[in-house]
């Protein structure tokens, strides 16, 4: 296991350092000089000169980069220009907020996607397997801002049963109760793709598992068709699962700014939007790096419990 | 569904272009339902995007103040008006254009530039391979929608902007799946008998490797243009991509979402166009996955 832990991180390096001059490259691309942006149109030639030299513009590139990862790695990601504070503790916070909304999302996801595919794949062509496969084919079709709205239309303005905007209500105290209440909208918006995912890996994993040499076995013991789904072929299409759980909790990072969009939720997703259209670079530069960041641990982490739950895969 | 005696184009190179093995696909497509009415669907929108101009159609860009945010069926608006009262449906059918071209092209352009370095790296292989792959691994350290929106920034809002991004963003799927797709055809003998023949790299790569990915090629798009277009019509949602006032699905879901408490409608409209296209893409792409490849 550690050589294969050492081989990962190694691994995980590289991709980190190539995800840091890619952002840099692209923050270079941006037309306009940085400079320019940070000062604002009343500044003066000379300031502007100043400021070049001071954030080492007039530098060769290669000495530039390197300056920047410096500042990087040391956690300074500058200052937001519209926001007037330090990127990170900004990034951070809003990050929060994106991860409570993936998590609900994954959570909403989880129960009905294991069940469906379950029942899916123990009755093939039957009612669940035809759900299952509705399901599937829809979650990857609906785009989870326009599903948004429609849960707003219908849950919010029609019924009136939920809120259909923010994180929690603009008067009173931030609580658990109010915050779950504000969760379950954006959530079940954006959990129907990884929902759709579930059920679909489910149900192949199930049905390849029930193929099985044990699960014959189990059957000639004589143990009922229950236990035998879900002791012997459950247990293993789990491993499946719960890496697809993994990669999608990573997607959703990034996926989610649609729906925070969409339900005016203080995000990390919403909060970059705003940056690129206020061309607010450092807070653009600030979430891209953190958000992969957070992608590529994420999916370290799914390796490394796939690896802990398939002892095959370590011994490659 | 589980069509399993199929001959895949990589074994048979003459025959994946013949005629006859069109006929054979065309016969398998009828017995899947789904795939059909997917593609005639997507056939239905586009023929109403390409004759848009000749439809007895509002200008989509006309507003009416008077007739601000007119329901649905109501009189010279059937499928009611927006905030500026322009015609929703002349909007939704001249948005068709904008968003399936964009979304289409950025699968394509997806499509060239993966086949340019998947056919690369699995024909050179070795340092090549190696540098190529790595490049795409780094790609793929981003969350593709980070990337498409990081690509984006870089550039500017736009709607060929957006298009790029979401392009480049998913150039690594095709890459990958171009990369195993010829790595599989590398060791045949009809490519050693080129090579004997004394053809030359580029020729082999163009003449014998490309014509015979075309059916896996076919699939990667097929399976991938519904996101592609669901992505780029999110970047003008987000106001990324299409700028107002072209008529985009994108948009126009923005603007429904500005009047969702009055006026539900104007969401509805566009999310459903967007809903109609993508659905029966992926149907279209699940179909035509199964004819030319059972085992994906």
């Amino acid at each position: 296991m550690s050589r294969y832990l050492v081989h990962r991180l190694a691994w995980v390096g590289l991709v980190l350092w190539g995800v840091s001059v890619v952002t840099f490259i692209l923050i270079r691309m941006t037309p306009g000089d940085p400079a320019e942006i940070l000062l604002g149109p009343l500044a003066t030639a000379q300031d502007v000169s100043r400021l070049r030299s001071e954030l080492g513009l007039d530098r060769p590139l290669a000495v530039q980069y390197v300056l920047w990862l410096g500042h990087m790695l040391h956690g300074d990601l500058g200052r937001s220009i519209t926001l007037h504070r330090p990127v990170l503790d900004e990034v951070l916070r809003r990050f929060v907020a994106t991860l409570v909304l993936s998590a609900g999302a994954v959570v909403l996801a989880f129960g009905p996607g294991i069940a469906l595919g379950i029942g899916a794949a123990r009755r093939p062509a039957g009612f669940a397997d035809r759900t299952a496969l509705l399901i599937a084919v829809g979650g990857v079709s609906v785009p989870s801002f326009w599903l948004g709205m429609l849960l707003i239309i219908l849950f919010s303005l029609r019924l009136g049963w939920l809120p259909g905007a923010g994180m929690y209500s603009p008067s009173g105290q931030p609580t658990v109760p109010d915050l779950l209440r504000h969760l379950i909208l954006p959530a079940a918006a954006l959990g129907a793709l990884p929902l759709a995912v579930i059920t679909r890996v489910t149900r192949t994993g199930m049905a390849d598992a029930m193929r099985e040499h044990y699960i014959r076995t189990a059957r000639s013991k004589g143990l009922d068709e229950r236990t035998v789904a879900l002791r012997h072929a459950f247990r293993n299409t789990m491993v499946g699962i719960v890496t697809v759980v993994g990669l999608e909790m990573g997607f959703l990072l990034a996926g989610a700014v649609y729906v925070e969009t969409v339900f005016s939720w203080p995000g990390v997703g919403s909060m970059l939007v705003n940056a690129i259209l206020t061309r607010d670079f450092p807070v653009i530069q600030g979430t891209v790096l953190l958000v992969a960041l957070a992608y590529v641990l994420i999916n370290l982490l799914t390796d490394l419990l796939y690896a802990y739950l398939d002892p095959r895969i370590r011994f490659e | 569904m589980l069509e399993r005696a199929t001959a895949r184009p990589a074994t048979a190179p003459p025959a994946s272009r013949s005629p006859h093995a069109y006929a054979r696909a065309l016969a398998r497509l009828r017995r899947n339902p789904p795939a059909v009415a997917g593609l005639a669907a997507v056939l239905a929108m586009a023929a109403l995007a390409v004759a848009a101009p000749l439809l007895p159609l509002a200008p989509p860009d006309q507003t009416h103040f008077v007739s601000r945010l007119a329901g649905p069926l109501s009189s010279g608006y059937p499928a009611g008006s927006d905030q500026l009262g322009r015609d929703l449906l002349s909007r939704v059918i001249w948005g068709t254009r904008t968003s399936l071209v964009v979304g289409i092209g950025a699968a394509l352009l997806a499509l060239v530039i993966g086949a340019l370095v998947g056919i690369t790296a699995a024909y050179y292989g070795g340092y090549a391979d190696n540098l190529l792959m790595r490049g795409i691994d780094i790609l793929l350290g981003f969350p593709e929608i980070l990337l498409a929106i990081a690509i984006v920034a870089a550039l500017g809002p736009g709607l060929v902007h957006a298009m790029i991004g979401v392009a480049l963003a998913n150039v690594p799927f095709y890459a990958r799946g171009i990369r195993g797709a010829v790595l599989t055809l590398r060791t045949h003998e009809f490519i050693d008998a080129a090579r004997a023949a004394g053809a030359k790299n580029l020729r082999i790569m163009a003449r014998h490797l490309l014509p015979n990915i075309v059916g896996a090629m076919a699939v990667f798009v097929s399976l991938n243009v519904g996101w592609m277009l669901t992505e780029t019509a999110g970047l003008s949602f987000i106001g990324l991509g299409a700028q107002p006032p072209t008529p985009d699905w994108g948009t126009m879901l923005a603007d429904g979402r500005s009047v969702i408490t009055v006026a539900p409608h104007v969401a509805t409209v566009a999310g459903a166009a967007i809903v109609l296209a993508v659905l029966g893409l992926n149907v279209f792409g699940e179909g035509l996955r199964e004819i030319i490849d059972p085992h994906p």
